[in-house]
């Protein structure tokens, strides 16, 4: 002991920053497993506010990709003027082939429509009576499968509007209505996302508060003996983040195993629809996102309380 | 930190008042100077909190200047009172140890928050529990030790970092007689290697027989009771008295 403060082998000013950061890492680390009881369930809580949104994600994604999957069946049949002969119409018919954007093109006749026609609708016989073969040439366009669906229906109009082309049907509306009954799916997804994710600051908000309040006396100790804001702050922000992680691990382990448990289903249906579409789990950006907002919210839920009520502990 | 600043704490014209009801404090003025142990005495509910709590930056004078160590305590904003309160040392009645943390772990924690590493901790842990004559209890818990052991591993926790001023708030007020002494004993050996201290206390029996400066605080004011006296005095006062 001397009054001249001994001058101390000061180490540098970030060596000192990571080293309160490693211990407040382990102490908190220890503190949670110390009562695991209590951890494990703000966790399982958290992983299932995470897993919901993180699930109907999923769930659209599916859906997306069956509508994806039948795109190819987006058509525009091309009903040509009468004046158009054969021969200009199955040229034309090549033209619109080679366009970008288009899949295929495919040319029928007047009289292959006809005989289309007298084979599949059962009207054969009625159809002799006609003097004029009554149906007109078309074109069958089918866009490329990978384009995206708007560019597909700019393109399906445009083609409409040839000057060989008396009318033209697009033969979309259902897949319209599903995308419609989509986009709208995933707007309430979304609410819900924003819901849950408030769920989970306040489910770590009220975990952070119950546990300054249990150590109350420490932070006054603490602050009688000099320890400085982000010092005492510091604990708690990575207590937070510790659930987030947890519930992000749980979330994702929930979501895993809800997929498992829907494969067999979902792949009994898609069967059904003669479609080898099957279901895809969580991607990797998935949980990645997952694990980001997860301990994102974990650390602001601490930060929000904290910030709320550690300043009001002061030594009396 | 200056050496040419001569006194550790000066009170100038200090006056405190809560926010109802009259002066604790009224027109206080001080000095400890670098290096000298002084004790305030007065009855409870005097101002001798009130004394210290002004001098560690817990509570701001009405009306006053304060200043420790040459710098003026009004110029201390409010985010920078951590970094003053780090300066010097407390010790306080109720001991104010964490009950969850080992005896080590309550002395090390002035160190980790300053941010020393772990090895430097152990070495300056050890030597202040060595130096209250704790060696060995670093394990323990403090509700397995006596008022008086748990005091002083109070004081190697004001000490650890090796403060220039320690400010005691009644640290004998839980303890019986021999303990006190033991821990006032304490206090005295810090002081003579060099540390200024400031001990509130009202067991003036106790302190009456060692050769320190007295100051009582009465209803606001405060006045001194005796000057510091060279220990041959006290010696020969006791000798007196005994015959």
């Amino acid at each position: 002991m001397s009054t001249s403060r001994r001058v101390a082998k000061q180490p540098s000013w970030f060596s000192r920053l990571a080293l309160d950061h490693v211990r407040a890492l382990s102490t908190t680390l220890a503190q949670l497993r110390s009562r695991p009881l209590g951890t494990l369930l703000t966790a399982f809580v958290l992983g299932i506010t995470l897993a919901l949104p993180a699930g109907l994600h999923a769930l659209l994604r599916n859906l997306d990709g069956v509508g994806g999957g039948l795109q190819g069946s987006l058509r525009a049949s091309l009903f040509l003027k009468n004046s158009v002969d054969d021969e200009t119409g199955a040229q034309l018919a090549k033209r619109i082939g080679k366009r970008g954007g288009v899949g295929e093109a495919r040319y029928i006749s007047r009289d292959q429509a006809l005989a289309e026609f007298k084979a599949h609708s059962g009207f054969g016989e009625a159809l002799d009576i006609l003097k004029d073969n009554p149906l007109p040439a078309v074109i069958v366009v089918t866009p490329d499968s990978r384009q995206p669906q708007a560019q597909a229906e700019a393109l399906m109009k445009e083609l409409a509007t040839l000057p060989e082309v008396e009318t033209a049907k697009l033969d979309q509306q259902w897949l319209q209505r599903l995308y419609a009954i989509l986009a709208l799916v995933q707007r309430v997804v979304l609410l819900i996302t924003g819901l849950l994710a408030l769920a989970v600051l306040v489910v770590v908000g009220n975990t952070i508060r119950l546990d300054i309040a249990s150590r109350r006396e420490e932070i006054v100790v603490l602050r009688l003996i000099g320890a400085s804001n982000a010092f005492i702050r510091r604990p708690f922000l990575y207590t937070g983040l510790w659930y987030g992680l947890a519930g992000a691990v749980l979330g994702c382990l929930l979501v895993v195993g809800a997929g498992l448990a829907l494969a067999e289903p979902a792949q009994a249906l898609a069967g059904l629809y003669g479609d080898s579409i099957s279901l895809q789990g969580l991607s990797f950006e998935s949980v990645l996102a997952m694990f980001g907002v997860g301990i994102f919210l974990g650390w602001l839920g601490a930060f929000w309380t904290v910030s709320r009520h550690l300043s009001g502990i002061e030594p009396d | 930190m200056s050496d040419n600043a001569p006194d550790i704490i000066r009170f100038e014209q200090v006056s405190h008042r809560y926010e109802v009801g009259q002066d604790i404090l009224s027109d206080v003025s001080f000095t400890l100077a670098r290096g000298e142990l002084v004790f305030l005495t007065g009855p409870s509910g005097a101002g001798k909190s009130t004394f210290l709590k002004l001098a560690a930056l817990l509570a701001r004078p009405t009306r006053g200047k304060i200043s420790v160590d040459g710098q003026p305590l009004d110029a201390i904003k409010r985010r920078h009172i951590p970094a003053y309160r780090r300066q010097f040392g407390m010790i306080f009645q109720n001991f104010n140890l964490l009950p969850d943390r080992n005896v080590f772990d309550n002395v090390s924690m002035p160190l980790l928050i300053r941010g020393h590493s772990g090895e430097d901790i152990g070495r300056r842990v050890r030597a202040a529990l060595d130096a209250v004559g704790l060696r060995g209890k670093e394990r323990a818990f403090p509700v397995t030790l006596s008022g008086g052991e748990q005091q002083r591993v109070g004081i190697a926790r004001a000490v650890v970092a090796k403060p220039m001023l320690l400010l005691a708030d009644e640290p004998t007020g839980n303890l019986d007689p021999q303990m006190a002494g033991e821990v006032m004993q304490l206090f005295m050996r810090f002081n003579e290697v060099g540390v200024s201290v400031l001990v509130a206390t009202h067991s003036l029996g106790l302190i009456s027989r060692l050769p320190y400066r007295i100051l009582r605080l009465d209803q606001g004011d405060l006045g001194e009771v005796r000057p510091a006296v060279p220990p041959e005095v006290i010696a020969a006062a006791e000798a007196a008295g005994d015959a």
